[in-house]
């Protein structure tokens, strides 16, 4: 192969332990962990400590067994993308075939081992999101449209829902409400990513907004989501997850969201590239504060409520 | 004549991949020992929402 020498770990074909575990994508793992956990205890279920930690880690492998699938079936794009192209299968140290079988192996372990921990509801919502991740958004829409980030949001939208179930054993207002707090975050977070990374998605030929309808609609796009998204999150603050220390947060960091939404849309191309996209990777660093707060929240409030202070 | 065995990075790797699955199996073993235990030890194998309803009832 003429690529041999760029690249000696394909040669030996031994991948470490690390370059699996790299496969199921920790980072985005630590996002299910939290919210999945929030969700679990925010119930009004009280669950035992040892299956809610068996429940939360179950569903970190379910979202880590989609991840693995997703980079088997995205390596040709992984390897083209400057930010993804150290990849276990793309920097050679994985081989594709291993992924799929991982990914297989380990969504088939956690929805059965959540299913007999918990409930087949719980069970079933997490085979739902790995068949939404994997099937629905890495295979059909990712490269189909460039609306690929508001529907595969849902995917990373599930874990607080699937939390929900596995203690109440169903689905209510406040998990849905969950669920559409991360659905909404996901397109601006993304999107503001996209404005500065725009080249490197171009280059792979992903439809991202900013490739098919350009900046000026993608700012358009984000500050739209933004205004739909406050509503939703403050709305959560009215139910029995919310409570005034929700409220206050939720009030405060959907101001500063809008502030940054309406900063990007005002802005033209020039204007962001003379600050080298400040604005931009400001609004995409709140977005991610903006997440952790919220559901941080909704743990302080649960947390609280055995002792008469959370909620309303 | 003698033989030195040489440690390549490979061999290092595998050892370390050997390892890694040997955790995740010990691991694996003790959740579902913990799990049997917790079940059985709350006496009902139902998910904890009906062990709630069961309670109130």
């Amino acid at each position: 192969m003429s690529d041999a020498s760029l690249n000696t770990q394909t040669q030996t074909g031994e991948a470490g332990f690390g370059d699996y575990f790299a496969l199921l994508k920790p980072r985005v793992m630590s996002l299910v962990v939290f919210t999945a956990l929030v969700g679990l205890l925010a119930a009004p279920v009280d669950v035992h400590p040892f299956i809610a930690f068996c429940a939360v880690l179950f569903i970190a492998v379910g979202g880590g067994a989609s991840g693995a699938l997703n980079m088997w079936w995205d390596a040709d794009i992984d390897e083209v993308m400057k930010r993804t192209a150290s990849r276990p299968i793309p920097s050679g140290k994985v081989a594709p075939q291993d992924a799929l079988a991982i990914g297989i192996t380990l969504s088939a372990f956690a929805v059965i081992m959540l299913g007999l921990a918990t409930n087949f509801v719980a069970a079933g919502l997490l085979a739902f999101t790995i068949f939404f991740y994997a099937v629905v958004y890495t295979m059909w829409l990712k490269r189909w449209t460039p609306q690929n980030i508001v529907i595969g949001g849902a995917a990373g939208a599930f874990p607080p829902m699937i939390g929900w179930a596995v203690a109440t054993g169903g689905v209510s207002l406040e998990s849905v409400l969950m669920f559409l707090l991360v659905f909404m975050w996901t397109p601006p977070h993304f999107w503001a990513l996209a404005l500065f990374m725009n080249s490197d998605y171009e280059k792979a030929g992903v439809p991202m907004l900013t490739v098919t309808h350009g900046r000026r609609s993608t700012r358009k796009h984000i500050l739209v989501y933004t205004i739909l998204l406050a509503p939703l999150a403050i709305g959560a603050g009215l139910t029995s997850i919310g409570g005034p220390i929700y409220m206050t947060v939720s009030v405060v960091l959907n101001a500063l969201f809008l502030f940054g939404a309406v900063k990007i849309w005002r802005r033209d191309e020039d204007a962001a590239s003379a600050d080298k996209y400040r604005s931009e990777k400001s609004f995409f660093g709140l977005s991610l504060i903006y997440l952790f707060l919220h559901f941080g929240a909704i743990l302080v409030e649960a947390t609280l409520k055995p002792y008469g202070l959370g909620g309303w | 004549m003698g033989f030195e065995k040489v440690e390549h990075e490979l061999h290092k790797r595998r050892i370390g991949r050997n390892l890694g699955v040997g955790l995740v199996l010990v691991g694996f073993v003790a959740i579902v020992f913990g799990l049997t235990v917790v079940k059985v030890t709350r006496g009902g194998l139902e998910p904890a929402f009906l062990q709630q309803q069961q309670g109130k009832n």
